[in-house]
């Protein structure tokens, strides 16, 4: 069996050359992916190894690489569109919202449009205005788009395999902060014995009280789990992976034992996934809370100045200052 | 003939017929002075128009001590992103003579549009080269106020700015202040690579349709990060004005001369309400895209060579020699300016503080909410409770 150390980038980009390997059909395009390899190397030696029908270079325009891989994916090819960061997104949101999501549903399920839209996201790289945001759930309320992302090198690997593998259109969230972190993955386990693109994990198991974290949250909440043990406190850290469809069993069972949820995301609160993580605990799990599911978010503020960042973005501190204030109720 | 070569002795060229069909790196363009410090009188554009200048010794040199300053303040915050002071810089490093001279068109009445990289234009308008250090260095978001500077903030999605360009242009009609010498005018900045977003080309309809007084400024630095022209055009983008219905014109941008001229006629057009144009200053990013980009990976050392024979700065410098309008003393004097405003700005950049964490909060809203309210108390209050321990 050959497992590898790689970085997160490292792992999707290799997910892409097996998905480019395995399906004839597949097509990268983006703004810098051929030659540059992208402007964080995710795509770095495709398109000299696959070619520049297969790995293209776009045109600068958003709209137009969403809108001309809808018309690839209705001619049977399966796009892998990379947009260049969370806040380049938006020129494309028309044809995101509008076209990819609904075509299905339009054609009383006869087309598919089984693309993957890759979007490098989040915060905590010093980055200038619009390179550090979190639109997640501008997609995930969207009927039609399913939603995922990843927070290990290893579902790095399989899980843009997996969204490329399916046919419905899936706006895959890579956590760009996390890009460089290493870990063990299995290059070599067949896709179809991975574990369900669609569905939740629990990262580290604890009795106390249970965090719910996704992308780059995760690792802040395992360090997290990891301070509140030393101080006698085991926090159950799950990354949900996918954002929707929810995969909320393992987090009802999860809340059942513990009595006490936090959420955790760098996306602004107002009217974001933690509040609807937060409504379905509170409906299914609501005789065993001790407390109220707590959010731990982005301000309801733009994006700020990089020099502020890391006040913005939950911390360690942040999500204990929760858990705390969840056993303080 | 390299691409894109505007070629030794341009007068034959400016006889070249207007019809002239060319690919995206045809090199017919006005030009006004050649890499070797010729002066031509007078260029003509493709429409027929005559582009001449006609400036002062005291001017020539002004336009030179531009060039040489503008250059050397982005050298600065270059090093200045070296040394871990700014987190970012997006240099304009080749193309000091398109900003120069576009940014010495502007009347004050006038309007500008910037992308992120008119640090040269942002000079020229007389506005302190500290200003948009803030954005770079993450201390602040650019905050400055557009209308005090008739300069907007730097815009980094591209294209958009070219939309905010033509709806102000509409309003300076609107409010009937086209029509005389003394009308006003916008110019909305972008690159190359702006050219292909839906944005900059719903300008082109809007300006076209309603007759905005406005110039198309498009800085073809031949790349937009790593894809060169050819991926974003097959046609000169100055010839795609004529499918919208209004003048393009191809200018040498790194003759700063050529750049002057070709702006101001095309402002004083658009101020006495003769409607939109488009202007390709055909120029050269002789850095990588930003001080995040490495541009080995897509271009070769000979072309930025090529392109290194043809700097703005060398060529009014060899004019200045050769016409004695400038010796030795006044460069020497020149370069001492340069290395004390460098110096000076980067003294400042170091002080500039960090914001303090509340004031994020400012500003989201002019009526306030209580969303934010609630929450910048809370995060107060959670910050309070640090005070005091090592946090
Ligand atoms: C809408 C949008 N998409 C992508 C980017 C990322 N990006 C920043 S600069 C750039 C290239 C711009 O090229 P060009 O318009 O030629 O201007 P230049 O940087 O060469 O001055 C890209 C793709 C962005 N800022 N905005
Ligand atoms: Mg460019």
């Amino acid at each position: 069996m050959a497992t590898e150390t790689l970085t997160i980038g490292k792992a999707l980009n290799t997910g892409l050359r097996r998905a480019l390997e395995n399906d004839s059909k597949v097509i990268i395009m983006g703004e810098d992916v051929g030659k540059l390899g992208g402007v964080f190397r995710i795509t770095d030696g495709l398109q000299k190894d696959f070619g520049d029908q297969r790995v293209i270079d776009t045109p600068l325009a958003e709209s137009g690489i969403i809108g001309t891989a809808v018309g690839l994916a209705i001619r049977g090819y399966r796009p892998v569109c990379e947009i260049q960061f969370d806040g380049f997104v938006y020129p494309a949101y028309d044809q995101i919202v509008s076209q990819v999501a609904k075509m299905h549903y339009r054609s009383g399920g006869k087309l598919n449009i089984p693309m993957v839209i890759r979007i490098p996201f989040g915060g905590g790289i010093g980055a200038v205005e619009h390179h550090s945001e979190s639109p997640e759930a501008y997609f995930a309320h969207t009927a039609g788009l399913k939603v995922v992302t990843c927070a290990n090198p290893q579902d790095a690997y399989v899980m843009i395999q997996q969204a490329i593998a399916s046919d419905d259109p899936i706006v895959f969230l890579e956590p760009k902060r996390r890009y460089w972190e290493k870990g063990q993955v299995d290059l070599d386990a067949p896709l179809s014995d991975a574990y369900p693109l669609h569905s939740a994990r629990v990262v580290r198991p604890g009795t106390d009280a249970t965090v719910l974290a996704y992308g780059p949250m995760v690792r802040t909440c395992l360090d997290a789990a990891t301070a509140a043990a030393e101080d006698g406190r085991e926090l159950e850290v799950i990354d949900l992976r996918s954002l929707s469809p929810l995969d909320l069993r393992a987090a009802y069972e999860s809340v059942k034992r513990t009595g006490r949820a936090v959420v955790v995301h760098e996306a602004p609160s107002n009217i974001g996934l933690g509040a609807e993580l937060a409504a379905r605990i509170t409906e299914e799990c609501f005789y065993s809370l001790e407390s109220p599911v707590l959010r731990v978010t982005g301000f309801d503020t733009p994006y700020p100045a990089a020099r502020v960042e890391e006040e913005y973005l939950p911390d360690l501190d942040r999500v204990l200052d929760a858990v705390d204030r969840t056993f303080g109720w | 003939m390299a691409k894109g070569d505007p070629g030794g002795t341009t007068r034959s060229r400016r006889a070249a017929p207007r019809s002239r069909k060319g690919t995206a790196g045809d090199p017919a363009l006005v030009q006004l002075l050649t890499p070797d410090g010729e002066r031509i009188d007078s260029a003509t554009g493709p429409d027929g128009t005559e582009y001449r200048v006609d400036f002062t010794d005291e001017e020539y040199r002004g336009l030179y001590r531009d060039l040489v300053l503008v250059r050397k303040l982005d050298a600065e915050a270059t090093a200045l992103q070296r040394q871990g002071e700014l987190g970012l810089w997006a240099s304009l490093l080749g193309q000091e003579a398109a900003q120069v001279g576009s940014g010495r068109a502007l009347r004050a009445q006038d309007m500008a549009f910037p992308t992120y990289r008119e640090h040269g234009v942002l000079y020229c308008r007389g506005i302190d080269p500290i200003m948009p250090l803030g954005l770079f260095r993450g201390v602040d978001q650019g905050g400055w106020d557009p209308n005090e500077f008739k300069f907007n903030m730097y815009t980094i999605v591209i294209g958009a700015q070219t939309l905010h360009a033509t709806g102000y242009a509409m309003g300076i009609t609107i409010d009937g202040k086209t029509g005389t010498d003394d009308g006003e005018a916008a110019i909305a900045y972008f690159g190359d690579g702006a050219t292909s977003q839906g944005d900059v080309n719903e300008a082109f309809v809007w300006a076209s349709v309603f007759n905005a007084p406005l110039v198309f400024f498009c800085q073809n630095n031949q790349y937009a990060i790593s894809e060169p022209l050819e991926r974003q055009t097959r046609v000169p983008l100055y010839q795609r004005a004529a499918g919208f219905g209004f003048p393009g014109v191809r200018v040498d941008g790194n003759d700063v001369l050529a750049s002057y001229a070709v702006t101001r006629t095309a402002l004083d057009n658009a101020r006495l309400g003769q409607g939109p144009s488009l202007i390709e200053a055909y120029t050269y990013r002789m850095g990588a895209h930003t001080t995040s980009d490495d541009p080995t990976r897509y271009r070769i050392a000979s072309e930025v060579e090529a392109w290194q024979a043809k700097d703005p700065i060398a060529r009014v410098k060899a004019f200045l020699e050769k016409q004695q309008i400038a010796d030795a003393g006044f460069f020497a004097e020149v370069d001492e300016q340069a290395r004390r405003e460098s110096v000076h700005l980067r003294e400042r950049v170091l002080e500039m503080p960090n914001p303090e964490p509340v004031t994020m909060f400012d500003h989201v809203y002019p009526n306030g909410s209580p969303l934010l309210d609630e929450q910048r108390a809370q995060f107060s209050r959670y910050m309070e409770s640090f005070e005091g321990s090592a946090h």
